[in-house]
């Protein structure tokens, strides 16, 4: 099986598990899921680490990955810090 | 130290399983912390992965990526106030878009000087360019609108979705021929035009809508992390941009539903742009006039209330009025009041966004109840306040068929003895209705800046009694 079909296999496997465990998700957190998902999809930052860090990388290449490494470490910090900031704040009562 | 590709591999699913557990930590508040927890773990996990891989090999722009962009998120996340998570959220989505169009410019260079370039790879290389560089400018208008630095009235003109299916066309023909020819210039013409795109498919959604912008763009986000996956054969950005695109997907679906409309409807529709001229159902109640009563008569009878439910919406963000609230909530409870806040799925301007504002003021989260478990409440309520929200009342909702609200699930708030409706003006909410709730028997308004009347309420409290 070519590399691109078992790509296409991951994904939509992933997608059904996407599905399911959102629905799970109580609508109370919505802002804080969509805090996280976002710190989350930071994880482009692996993508921006392989283009940065590559040897024999062109100048041009290095500073549009060293971009990349910035623009997705702050919704990688940003991302996380901010979740947990709204979620320490949910208490039931008499805590 | 350097790892082979089958422990990056091992490492990238053990990341990939901690970021499934850190979603299904959102279940309950009880769990979020640790779900958000294991989340930085898999982060940690996958970028360690990574950087031991054989395939970094220069370290130094690297690091001052991480440095610079983790000192701007931290005092990001520290700073923001809660009433701005919006704005934020938008910020960091068009932060996700510019990345991912950046991995696909300089993964293009690479490979071309490595000579490994092929149509397949060119192919989804564009998609993640184009995915990228939609939720980039996208999210950027989103968030000019909801910090106010433009209009956050729909912008409509002529032949309107024949320009945006135009435009998306040509991003479309100059992707393939990039991915046939890989021409660098159509590489790039591609990404400016669905920068263009992004512009033109936001900049025509109203700001009411924008709960539904704001999950499709969080969507948006996940597909361009996962279509950077494709391109570099890397299967946790494909698992982790399918879970975040779908995440984003089903709050725009859920957003959608609250609103009885589709998505296609929020998308190219445009509430509020025109004033519904044609008289209703509901124009004779109107006639009737409305009454208006003093913060005095509200307390009065929430005094001697056995439950008070409050009704929050945009307009209690605004005022900032969610701490007073909590005050008044205490000195009822004080008396033997139940006090219980009812929230639309709705109400604000991106999902939970009330919940969020009321956990700050310190309001216990099992007060806050959705609208299906509070709705059966309303009718053995003695008073509803409604402060800042209006649609989600309206019940022209349910009995004016010919209202553009009509279908839309709303909080009965009108079945209660009392409503009193916390108002700053006469005007229609976003949605331009009028809201038939006015004109009701037993709903009197309150007129002035809500965390005033919160706060004459509180000191009204405090002072009768005792």
């Amino acid at each position: 099986m070519p590399d691109t079909l078992v790509a296409l296999y991951v994904f939509v496997l992933a997608c059904f598990i996407g599905y399911f465990v959102i629905w799970g998700v109580t609508p109370s957190l919505h802002t804080p899921l969509v805090a996280l998902t976002n710190a989350i999809s930071g994880i482009v930052i692996v993508g921006a680490l392989l283009v940065t860090g590559l040897e024999s990388v062109g100048s041009f290449a290095e500073i549009t990955g060293f971009l990349a490494v910035t623009l997705a470490s702050i919704n990688v910090f940003g991302g996380f810090l901010v979740t947990n900031r709204m979620l320490a704040m949910f208490r039931k009562k008499n805590k | 130290m350097q790892i082979s590709s089958n422990a990056q591999a091992l490492a990238y699913l053990v990341s990939a399983v901690l970021f499934i557990f850190s979603l299904k930590g959102l279940t309950h508040p009880a769990t979020a912390r640790r779900g958000n927890f294991l989340g930085m773990i898999g982060m940690a996990v996958a970028v360690v992965a990574t950087l031991l891989g054989s395939e970094v090999q220069s370290y130094g722009f690297i690091i001052a990526g991480v440095l610079v962009g983790g000192l701007i998120g931290v005092v990001l996340a520290m700073r923001i106030q809660m009433t701005a998570m919006p704005q934020l959220v938008a910020a960091l989505h068009s932060f996700v878009g510019l990345a991912a169009v950046l991995v696909a410019v300089g993964t293009f260079l690479n490979k071309m000087d490595a000579g490994q370039l092929n149509a397949v790879l060119m192919g989804e290389l564009s998609a993640g360019a184009i995915i990228g560089a939609i939720t980039f400018t996208g999210s950027v208008i989103a968030f000019g609108k909801l910090q106010g630095l433009i209009s956050g009235k729909p912008v409509k003109f002529a032949m309107q979705h024949q320009l945006n299916a135009a435009i998306a066309l040509l991003t479309i023909a100059l992707g393939v021929h990039f991915a046939m020819s890989g021409s660098m210039l159509s590489l790039i013409l591609m990404i400016l035009l669905a920068m263009v795109l992004g512009v033109t498919l936001i900049i025509p959604i109203g700001g009411a809508d924008m709960p539904v912008i704001i999950s499709m763009l969080n969507s948006y986000s996940g597909w361009a992390a996962a279509a950077t996956g494709f391109t570099l054969q890397n299967n946790l950005l494909i698992i982790v941009g399918a879970l975040v695109g779908f995440s984003g997907a089903i709050l725009s679906y859920i957003m959608c539903k609250a609103m009885n409309r589709s998505i296609i409807n929020v998308v190219f529709g445009g509430f509020g742009s025109e004033s519904s001229g044609a008289p209703s159902a509901g124009a004779a109640a109107m006639e009737k006039g409305i009454r208006s009563a003093s913060v005095e008569d509200a307390v009065y009878w929430m005094e001697d209330a056995n439950r008070v439910i409050v009704v929050p919406g945009y307009g209690m963000a605004v005022a900032q009025a969610q701490h007073s609230l909590k005050e008044m909530m205490e000195l009822l409870e004080g008396r033997g009041v139940e006090v219980r806040f009812g929230v639309h799925p709705v109400a604000g301007r991106m999902p939970g966004h009330m919940n969020v504002l009321l956990a700050e003021a310190d309001i216990p989260y099992d007060h806050v109840l959705e609208m299906d478990e509070i709705n059966p409440e309303f009718a053995s309520t003695d008073v509803t306040l409604v402060v800042g929200a209006n649609d989600v009342v309206n019940p022209a909702a349910k009995d004016d068929a010919s209202s553009p609200i009509y279908g839309m699930p709303i909080l009965e708030a009108g079945r209660s003895k009392q409503v009193y409706f916390l108002k700053r003006s006469m005007n229609p909410g976003y949605s331009g209705v009028d809201n038939l709730l006015f004109y009701k028997d037993n709903t009197s308004l309150i007129f002035g800046d809500a965390k005033e009347t919160i706060e004459g309420m509180v000191s009204a409290l405090k002072g009768a009694g005792h």
